[in-house]
C-alpha cells in the first residue's frame, strides 16, 4: 500500500486505502479492533506520527486535518493520541483547535494520556481573552475522565462568576457535562445553577435553564425568584434558549397558578360555542362572581411569550403554542392558530410535527382550526405521512356545516394514485359518516359505488368501512348486503372477504336466500382461503346452522370437518368449540341451549374515533407526544393546584402594586402590601434569602437593623410622597440612599451586589453630571452646540442606581425641555377628542420611579365632552398614576393634565384606554430612551468613585448604561455607550447622535 | 439534547459522523436504513423513529439525510430546526449543500459542527458569529492557502463582545454601502378541473442583502402593512415597534438573510396569473390516451409571465408518450414517469400548447385518476398581493447607503387537478 507519501490534498487515494482495511471491522471506537485495521493503519499512522512530530506547523496541521477527516468518517484514530496530545500547547491557533477536537473525541479512551493536557487548559482558563477561557472550559469539561472531576468543579465555579457572559454560558453547559460524568456532584452543581439563574444576561439564561432541566428539574423553588426576570428577558434570549425556557415555565406555571379554565370548563366539549361564548361569559362571570382572578405573574408569562409566535424558529413558535394550550384561558388559545397554520409552509419534517400537534388540538377544539380548513387540503406532492395527518385533521374538523365541502374534497382523494392514501380516505369517510348522522346515507351510497372500483385495496377498505357503518343501523340495508354478496367473488383481499362473511352471518335472516349460497361457495374454496377468512366461514356456518339448519346442516358439517384438520391451531380450536356449541350431542352440556343467544347476540356498533384521541396525555410539542410513548426523561405536566401556592415567593424586587397608587384607594391601600414588599426588597438587597416572605428576619443582625430602619424611612417617604407630592421624589431618594449607605457600612457584602439590587428597584436612571472636565467641554459646547443640546453636552452621563449615587448627588433640574409633543390620540380617531403628550422632564410628583408625562386634551367637537378619564389598563402592565377625571371639557377648550408612568427602564410603550362618557380609545405612550433618565449633578471625584463600582471583574449584571463622551480634538468627540441591553445601546446612541448632528 | 449527527447519502452510506456526548455506534443507523428501505420515496421516511435505546430524528434535504440521535426527551422541532440550520450553514459556507461538498470540506464541516453545538445544545448558530470563528473558503484564499500553507481559521481571535448583538459582527466596513430587499411572493393554489380555485393563498418573504458599514439601524416601512395577516421575523426585528407602528426596525445582520416572512390575508381573492386548459383522457378500450394542455395568461397586472414550467407525474402504467409542443420543449423520464414541459415566457398572442398521444402498457387498465399538473412560473417586478415598500431609513451611521427593492411573484405549490 503506497499511502506513505500521500499528501493531504490527495485525500481520495488515502481514504480508499484505509477503507479497504476497515471495511470488514465494525466501526466501534475500540483501539485495537481487528488485526486488519491495525496493520493497514500502522503504516499510515507512522507517516502521520512523523508529521506530527516534525517541527513545521504546516506539516502538523496537515496531519491533524487528515486525522480529523478520519474521525469525521467514523474511522479510528486513537493510536495517535500520544503524538497528538503533545501539540496541545501549540501556538498555532488552528492546530490547537484541531487538537482540542481530537482530545474531546478520544480522551475517554486514553484517560492517562489525556491528563497530560489538563494543565494547559487550566492555564487557558485564566487567559484574558474570553473566547480562549470559554473554549478551554468547553474542552476541559468535555474530557470525560472521572479523575478530573474536582478540577472541573473548580473551573465551573470560577467561570460561573466570570465577567464575560459567554464564559458563563459555557459554564452552564459544563454543568450538564459534569453531572452526566459524576451525578454525585449534584448538590454542588445546584449551587452553581442557583447562582447562574440569577444572572441577568440573555446569553446565559437559556443555557442555565437547560442545565436546570437536566440536573434538578424538581427544584422548582430555585425558579421562584427568577420567574419574573426570565419572563422579561425571554424576548431577547437566543432562539434555542427560548424553547427551553418556555417549556420549563410551562411546567412551572402548572404548579404555581390556579386553573384559568374553571369557569369556561363547561363549554369544553362543545368547542364551537365555547369559543365564541366564553368571551362574554367570562367578562360577565368575572365581574359578578369574582370567581377567578388570574395571577398577574400568570398573565405576565402569557403576555411576554405572545410576540414569540412571530419567531422565525418553528420550535419557538410551537413551544409558545403549547404554552398557550396548556396555560391560557380557553378563549385566548385562538391566537396560536394562525401561527401554527403558517408553519405548514415550512419543511416537510416541520409540517409533520406541527400537524401532529394540530391533530391533537383539533379533537378538543374544532373551532380553532375550522376557518383554516383549506390549509389542510392534501396535495399530490405531499409525503405519505403528511397526507394521512391532514386527512386526520380534516376528519376531526368535519361538522354539519362543512361536511359537504369536505366530502367533495375526499372524493378527489379517493381517486388518488396513492392507494394507501385512498384507503385512508375511505376510513375517514367512514368516521365522518358515523359522527354526522345527516350524511351517513350519502356516505354509504358513495362507499357502495366504490365497491365497483378496480383497485383492490380501495374495495377492501370500503367493505370494511361499510361493515362498520351497517352495524350502526342494520335495519334498512339488506340491499347493500346483497350487493356485497354479488361482489364477493371478485374480492380477493382477505380482510374484505372476512368482513362480508361476517355481515352475511350477522344479518343472515335478512338475506335468507343468499347467505346459504355464499356458504356453499366458501365450502368449495375453504382450503385455499386465508386464516381470517376461514374463521369467518366457520362463524357464518355456525350462525346459518342455528337459523336455517334445514338448508345448511350438511354444509356446516362439511366445513367443520375441513376445519378440524386445518394446519392452523386457531382454526382447529374454533371448529371444535363451534361444533360442541351448536351440534347437540350427549356430551355438550347446558351451554348448547344458549348457542343462539351466544352467537346471535346483538353486538354494539364499533366507535370510529381518531388515533389522536389519547395523545393529549402528553405535553404538546414534546418527543413523547410525537412518538406517543413516554420518552426517557419526559417530565409530566402536573395538574393545576386547587389552591394557588404563596404568590409572594416570586417577589424579588419592590413591585409597587398597582392598587397602591390607584386614586380610589388613596392612603389605605398602602398599609399591608407595600409594607411586605418593602420588607422583601430590603432583605433581598442585603442578602438573597431563600424564603423571603414576611419580615426581614435572620441572617445577620446588621442587615436586619438597617433594613428595619430603611423600612420606616421608606414608609415615611412614600406616605409623604402621596400627599405632599412636591418633595416626595427627593425625599424618598434620600431615605433610600441613607438606608443603603448604612448597609454599606454594616454589612460585608461585595459592593456589586448592592448596586445590582437597587437598580431593579429604583426604576429611573440618574445621570450624574460631572462638572470637572466639563469646563473644558462647556467651551466646546458653547462654541459649537447651541443651548438646546445642553442635556447631552455634559461629558459623562451615567445612569447609576439611585441609592448608590444619591450619596452625594443632587437631582438637578432639566437644562432643556423639548417642546415637541407627540400625538396620543388624533381628533379623527378620537371622535373629536384630541390628545397630545410631551415629556416635561420634571421629576414625577407621584413616585420617584415614574416619569412624568403631560397630556393636553382638546375638544374639537361642537358639544362638551364629559367624564374624560383613564379607563382600563392591563393590571400587570406598567405602573401608572392617573389624572383625576375631567368632568366636562367644553367645545374648543383644552386642558393639560399630568400623568406618571413607571416605564420599568424599558422602552416598552404604556398602553391604556382614554375614556369619555360615551367612548373609549386605546392609546399608547412610547417613551424615548432619553426621557427615562433623570439629570443629576455630582463632582468628578464622586463620579469616578461611583463609576469604579461598576468595573469589578466579577460580573455585575445590573442594567447599567454608561455613556462616555471623550473629546479627541477640538471638534471631534468619541461617544461610547456601554450597556448590556442590546436594544438600549444603539437607540440611545442614535438619539444622541441625531441630537448632536442636528446641532 | 442532540447526541450525535450522521450524514447519510441516498444509497445509505454514512459519510460523516459527529458526536457531542459519548460516542454512539453507527449501528444505530440501521433502524433508520430499515425504515428508509420500506419507504417508497426518500421523503416518506418518517422524521422521528423510535428505537429501543435512542430516538432518531432525521431530515431529508438536498438529497442528503441528516440523522440525529437523541437519548432523552426534547422537543422534536428543536432538533429538526437545528438540522435545517446545519444544512443552511453548509449551503452558506460552500455555496451548495451536497455530498461532494461535504466530503471536500470534511474538516471544516466538522469544525463548524463543533462550534454549533456544545454538549448537544446550540452554541453558535448565527452565520455571522460562525464566520468570525471559522472563515469561509474563497477561491482567492484557497489559492493563497495552498501556496503559503496558512489556513482558514482566524489567527487573531475575535475580541468583539459576542453578547451585544449576536447576529452582527462589529467593525464591518464596505466601500460601497448598499442594502437590497427582495420581496418574493409565492402563490399556493389548488385549481380543480374546471379551473375554479379550490384554495389559494399568498405567502411572501422579504429577503435582504445588506452590506453596510458600522452599526446601521434600519427602519423599513410599507405603504400597505394592513395586507399582512401573519408575519414572522428574523430575531433582529423589534417586535414591539411592529406591533405599535407596523414598521420593521432592526439592526441588520451582515450579508444575506431573510428579514421576514408573511402571509397575505386575501380571503381567496388571490389573482391567479395563468389559466390552464387541459384534457387528459384514456380510451376505455385499447391502450391509448390523449393529452392536451394549453397555458395562457389570466390576471397578470400587465406583466409578462416568465419561466413557465408544467410538471406532470404520469400514471405508472404509461408505456410511452408522443407529444408535440408549440413552444418550449418537454422532457420525459420513463423511469420516474415524470413529464416536464419547459415553456419559458408566456406570449398572450400565441398560447403554448402541448398535445399528443399516450400509450399504455398492453393489458393495463385505464388509470383511475388523471395526474395533476404542477405549474411553475415567475413574474418580475410584481408583488401579486400589491404590497409595496414605502421607505427605508437608516440611523446610526452617517453615510448615504444605496437602497434597492425588487419584487418577484412566483408559483409556490401551484397545482391543477385534472
Amino acid at each position: 500500500m503506497s499511502t506513505n507519501n500521500l499528501s493531504y490534498n490527495d485525500q481520495g487515494g488515502s481514504d480508499s486505502a484505509v477503507e479497504v482495511g476497515q471495511e470488514t471491522t465494525p466501526t466501534s471506537s475500540n483501539a485495537g479492533a481487528g488485526f486488519g485495521l491495525f496493520s493497514t493503519n500502522f503504516k499510515k499512522n507512522d507517516d502521520l506520527k512523523e508529521m506530527l512530530e516534525s517541527n513545521k506547523d504546516s506539516l502538523k496541521l496537515d496531519a491533524m486535518k487528515r486525522i480529523i477527516a478520519l474521525i469525521a468518517k467514523g474511522k479510528n484514530a486513537s493510536e495517535l493520541f500520544p503524538a497528538v496530545v503533545k501539540n496541545v500547547a501549540s501556538k498555532n491557533i488552528e492546530l490547537k483547535k484541531l487538537v482540542y477536537v481530537y482530545l474531546v473525541r478520544y480522551a475517554e479512551e486514553q484517560q492517562d494520556l489525556a491528563l497530560l493536557s489538563i494543565s494547559t487548559f487550566q492555564r487557558a482558563l485564566k487567559d484574558p481573552n474570553q473566547l480562549i477561557r470559554a473554549s478551554a472550559l468547553r474542552v476541559l469539561s468535555s474530557i470525560r475522565v472521572p479523575i478530573i472531576v474536582p478540577i472541573m468543579m473548580l473551573a465551573i465555579k470560577e467561570a460561573a462568576s466570570d465577567m464575560s457572559p459567554y464564559v458563563r454560558k459555557t459554564s452552564a453547559h459544563a454543568i450538564q457535562k459534569l453531572y452526566s460524568l459524576d451525578p454525585d456532584q449534584k448538590e454542588h452543581l445546584i449551587e452553581v445553577i442557583d447562582k447562574l439563574l440569577k444572572d441577568k444576561s440573555t446569553l446565559v439564561a437559556g443555557s442555565v435553564v437547560m442545565a436546570f432541566e437536566e440536573v434538578c428539574p424538581d427544584r422548582i423553588d430555585l425558579i421562584h425568584k427568577n420567574y419574573r426576570k426570565l419572563c422579561n428577558l425571554l424576548v431577547d434570549v437566543e432562539e434555542w434558549g427560548q424553547v427551553v425556557i418556555i417549556t420549563m415555565l410551562t411546567r412551572y406555571a402548572r404548579t404555581q397558578f390556579t386553573s384559568p379554565w374553571k369557569e369556561d370548563g363547561l363549554f369544553d366539549e362543545n368547542s364551537e360555542t365555547a369559543f365564541y361564548e366564553s368571551d362574554e361569559k367570562k367578562t360577565k362571570n368575572g365581574d359578578e362572581k369574582k370567581s377567578y382572578m388570574m395571577d398577574p405573574d400568570h398573565r405576565l408569562l402569557l403576555r411576554n411569550t405572545k410576540p414569540l409566535l412571530q419567531s422565525r424558529n418553528t420550535a419557538v413558535v410551537v413551544s409558545v403554542a403549547q404554552l398557550y394550550w396548556h396555560l391560557a384561558p380557553k378563549h385566548e388559545v385562538g391566537v396560536i392558530t394562525k401561527s401554527l397554520v403558517r408553519l405548514l409552509r415550512s419543511h416537510r419534517e416541520v409540517q409533520y410535527v406541527v400537524l401532529q400537534n394540530i391533530a391533537t388540538m383539533s379533537i378538543q377544539r374544532k373551532g380553532m382550526f375550522e376557518p383554516y380548513m383549506k390549509s389542510f387540503y392534501v396535495r399530490s406532492t405531499d409525503a405519505t405521512h403528511i397526507k394521512s395527518l391532514k386527512l386526520e385533521i380534516l376528519t376531526s374538523l368535519a361538522n354539519e356545516a362543512n361536511i359537504s365541502t369536505i366530502l367533495r374534497e375526499f372524493q378527489t382523494y379517493v381517486k388518488s394514485q396513492d392507494k394507501q392514501f385512498a384507503a385512508g380516505t375511505i376510513q375517514a369517510i367512514g368516521r365522518c359518516a358515523t359522527n354526522i348522522s345527516e350524511v351517513t346515507d350519502t356516505c354509504l351510497q358513495g362507499l357502495v359505488l366504490l365497491l365497483s372500483n378496480r383497485d383492490e385495496t380501495v374495495v377492501a377498505e370500503s367493505v370494511v368501512v361499510i361493515k362498520k357503518l351497517l352495524q350502526t343501523q342494520p335495519t334498512q340495508h339488506s340491499d347493500i348486503i346483497k350487493h356485497m354478496a354479488k361482489l364477493f367473488d371478485n374480492i380477493a383481499v382477505p380482510m374484505a372477504r372476512a368482513s362480508i362473511l361476517w355481515l352475511m352471518g350477522e344479518y343472515c335472516e335478512r338475506v335468507p336466500q343468499i347467505a346459504p349460497d355464499v356458504l356453499r361457495k366458501m365450502a368449495k374454496s375453504f382450503t385455499s382461503e386465508e386464516d381470517i377468512v376461514k374463521l369467518q366461514t366457520v362463524n357464518l356456518a355456525a350462525k346459518l346452522y342455528l337459523t336455517n339448519s334445514k338448508q345448511t346442516k350438511l354444509l356446516t358439517q362439511y366445513i367443520l370437518n375441513l376445519g378440524k384438520y386445518d394446519q392452523n391451531y386457531d382454526i382447529r380450536d374454533r371448529t371444535r368449540f363451534i361444533r360442541q356449541l351448536i351440534v347437540p350431542n350427549e356430551k355438550s352440556g347446558a351451554l348448547g341451549k344458549y348457542a343462539r343467544r351466544i352467537l346471535l347476540a346483538p353486538k354494539p356498533a364499533p366507535v370510529l374515533e381518531s388515533t389522536y384521541k389519547d395523545r393529549d396525555r402528553y405535553q404538546l410539542g414534546t418527543l413523547s407526544h410525537t412518538i406517543n410513548t413516554k420518552a426517557s426523561g419526559y417530565l409530566e405536566l402536573s395538574d393545576w393546584p386547587a389552591v394557588a401556592p404563596d404568590q409572594s415567593v416570586r417577589n424579588v424586587e419592590v413591585i409597587e402594586p398597582v392598587k397602591e397608587w390607584a386614586p380610589s384607594l388613596g392612603k389605605t391601600g398602602k398599609s399591608k402590601l407595600s409594607k411586605s414588599s418593602d420588607d422583601k426588597f430590603y432583605s433581598d438587597s442585603g442578602e438573597e434569602k431563600e424564603k423571603g416572605s414576611g419580615s426581614s428576619s435572620s441572617e445577620d443582625s446588621s442587615s436586619e437593623e438597617s433594613s428595619s430602619e430603611a423600612e420606616s424611612d421608606e414608609e415615611k417617604s412614600s406616605s409623604q410622597s402621596s400627599e405632599e407630592s412636591d418633595k416626595s421624589s427627593s425625599q424618598s431618594e434620600k431615605s433610600s440612599s441613607e438606608s443603603d449607605s448604612e448597609q454599606k457600612k454594616t454589612t460585608k457584602k461585595p459592593p456589586q451586589k448592592k448596586t445590582v439590587k437597587p437598580t431593579a428597584k429604583d426604576r429611573s436612571y440618574l445621570l450624574p453630571i460631572v462638572c470637572g472636565p466639563g469646563e473644558r467641554l462647556h467651551g466646546f459646547v458653547s462654541k459649537q452646540v447651541p443651548v438646546s443640546l445642553s442635556l447631552f453636552s455634559l461629558c459623562i452621563l451615567t445612569p447609576c442606581p439611585l441609592s448608590c449615587a444619591a450619596l452625594l448627588l443632587q437631582v438637578s433640574g432639566p437644562a432643556f425641555v423639548p417642546e415637541k409633543s407627540h400625538d396620543l390620540l388624533h381628533r379623527m380617531t378620537g371622535k373629536g377628542l384630541s390628545a397630545q403628550y410631551q415629556f416635561p422632564r420634571q421629576p414625577c410628583l407621584y413616585q420617584p420611579t415614574m416619569v412624568s408625562v403631560q397630556i393636553s386634551l382638546t375638544n374639537t367637537t361642537d358639544h362638551p365632552l364629559e367624564q374624560i378619564h383613564i379607563g382600563d389598563r392591563d393590571p400587570t402592565g406598567l405602573d401608572m398614576h392617573c389624572f383625576n377625571a375631567i368632568e366636562c371639557l367644553l367645545p374648543e377648550a383644552s386642558v393639560t393634565v399630568s400623568l406618571g408612568v413607571d416605564f420599568n427602564d424599558s422602552t416598552q410603550a404604556a398602553n391604556f384606554q382614554l375614556c369619555t362618557k360615551e367612548d373609549q380609545f386605546s392609546v399608547s405612550i412610547q417613551p424615548a430612551v432619553g426621557e427615562l433618565f433623570l439629570p443629576a449633578t455630582m463632582t468628578e471625584q464622586d463620579f469616578r468613585k461611583e463609576q469604579g463600582k461598576f468595573a469589578g471583574k466579577t460580573a455585575s449584571s445590573g442594567a447599567l448604561v454608561l455613556v462616555t463622551v471623550e473629546l479627541r480634538e477640538l471638534s471631534a468627540a468619541l461617544i461610547t455607550i456601554n450597556t448590556e441591553k442590546s436594544v438600549m445601546g444603539p437607540m440611545l446612541l442614535r438619539d444622541l447622535k441625531r441630537a448632536l448632528a442636528r446641532a | 439534547m442532540i447526541n450525535s449527527l450522521f450524514l447519510i447519502n441516498p444509497s445509505g452510506e454514512i459519510f460523516l459522523e459527529k458526536h457531542w456526548k459519548s460516542v454512539v455506534s453507527r449501528s444505530v443507523c440501521d433502524y433508520f436504513l430499515e425504515a428508509k428501505e420500506k419507504a417508497l420515496e426518500p421523503e416518506d421516511v418518517p422524521p422521528v423513529i423510535h428505537t429501543p435505546h435512542h430516538y432518531l430524528i432525521s431530515i431529508y434535504r438536498d438529497k442528503l439525510f441528516f440523522l440525529s440521535v437523541i437519548q432523552t426527551e426534547v422537543p422534536p422541532l428543536f432538533v429538526i430546526e437545528f438540522l435545517h440550520r446545519v444544512a443552511e450553514m453548509i449551503q452558506d459556507y460552500f455555496g451548495e449543500c451536497s455530498e461532494t461538498v461535504v466530503k471536500d470540506h470534511m474538516v471544516m464541516v466538522y469544525e463548524l459542527l463543533e462550534e454549533m453545538l456544545d454538549n448537544g445544545f446550540p452554541l453558535a448558530t448565527e452565520s455571522n458569529v460562525l464566520k468570525e470563528m471559522i472563515r469561509p473558503p474563497t477561491i482567492l484564499r484557497s489559492v493563497v492557502n495552498t501556496l503559503t500553507g496558512t489556513s482558514n481559521v482566524g489567527d487573531t481571535l475575535p475580541t468583539g463582545q459576542p453578547s451585544t448583538i449576536p447576529w452582527r459582527r462589529a467593525g464591518v466596513r464596505y466601500t460601497n454601502n448598499e442594502a437590497y430587499f427582495d420581496v418574493v411572493e409565492e402563490i399556493d393554489a389548488i385549481l380543480d378541473q374546471s379551473g375554479t380555485t379550490v384554495f389559494a393563498e399568498i405567502q411572501g418573504v422579504v429577503e435582504a442583502c445588506v452590506k453596510l458599514s458600522g452599526m446601521p439601524d434600519l427602519t423599513l416601512s410599507f405603504m400597505n402593512p394592513r395586507l399582512l395577516d401573519d408575519v414572522s421575523f428574523h430575531p433582529c426585528v423589534r417586535y414591539k415597534l411592529w406591533e405599535s407602528e407596523r414598521v420593521l426596525s432592526f439592526i441588520p445582520p451582515d450579508g444575506n438573510f431573510t428579514l421576514m416572512t408573511y402571509h397575505v390575508n386575501a380571503q381567496n381573492l388571490v389573482a391567479i396569473p395563468v389559466y390552464v386548459k387541459q384534457s387528459i383522457s384514456f380510451f376505455e378500450c385499447g391502450s391509448d390516451g390523449r393529452l392536451d394542455v394549453t397555458v395562457g395568461p389570466k390576471q397578470t397586472m400587465g406583466k409578462t409571465v416568465e419561466g413557465v414550467m408544467v410538471t406532470v407525474h404520469l400514471p405508472k402504467t404509461i408505456l410511452s408518450i408522443n407529444l408535440t409542443a408549440t413552444q418550449g420543449s418537454y422532457t420525459y423520464d420513463n423511469g420516474t414517469k415524470l413529464l416536464v414541459w419547459d415553456i419559458g415566457k408566456l406570449n398572450p398572442q400565441k398560447l403554448p400548447n402541448l398535445r399528443g398521444s399516450l400509450s399504455l402498457q398492453a393489458g393495463a387498465p385505464k388509470p383511475e385518476e388523471n395526474p395533476s399538473l404542477n405549474i411553475d412560473l415567475n413574474i418580475q417586478q410584481l408583488a401579486i398581493s400589491g404590497l409595496k415598500v414605502n421607505r427605508l431609513d437608516m440611523f446610526g451611521e452617517k453615510y448615504k447607503p444605496f437602497k434597492g427593492v425588487k419584487y418577484i411573484t412566483k408559483a409556490g405549490k401551484f397545482q391543477v387537478r385534472t
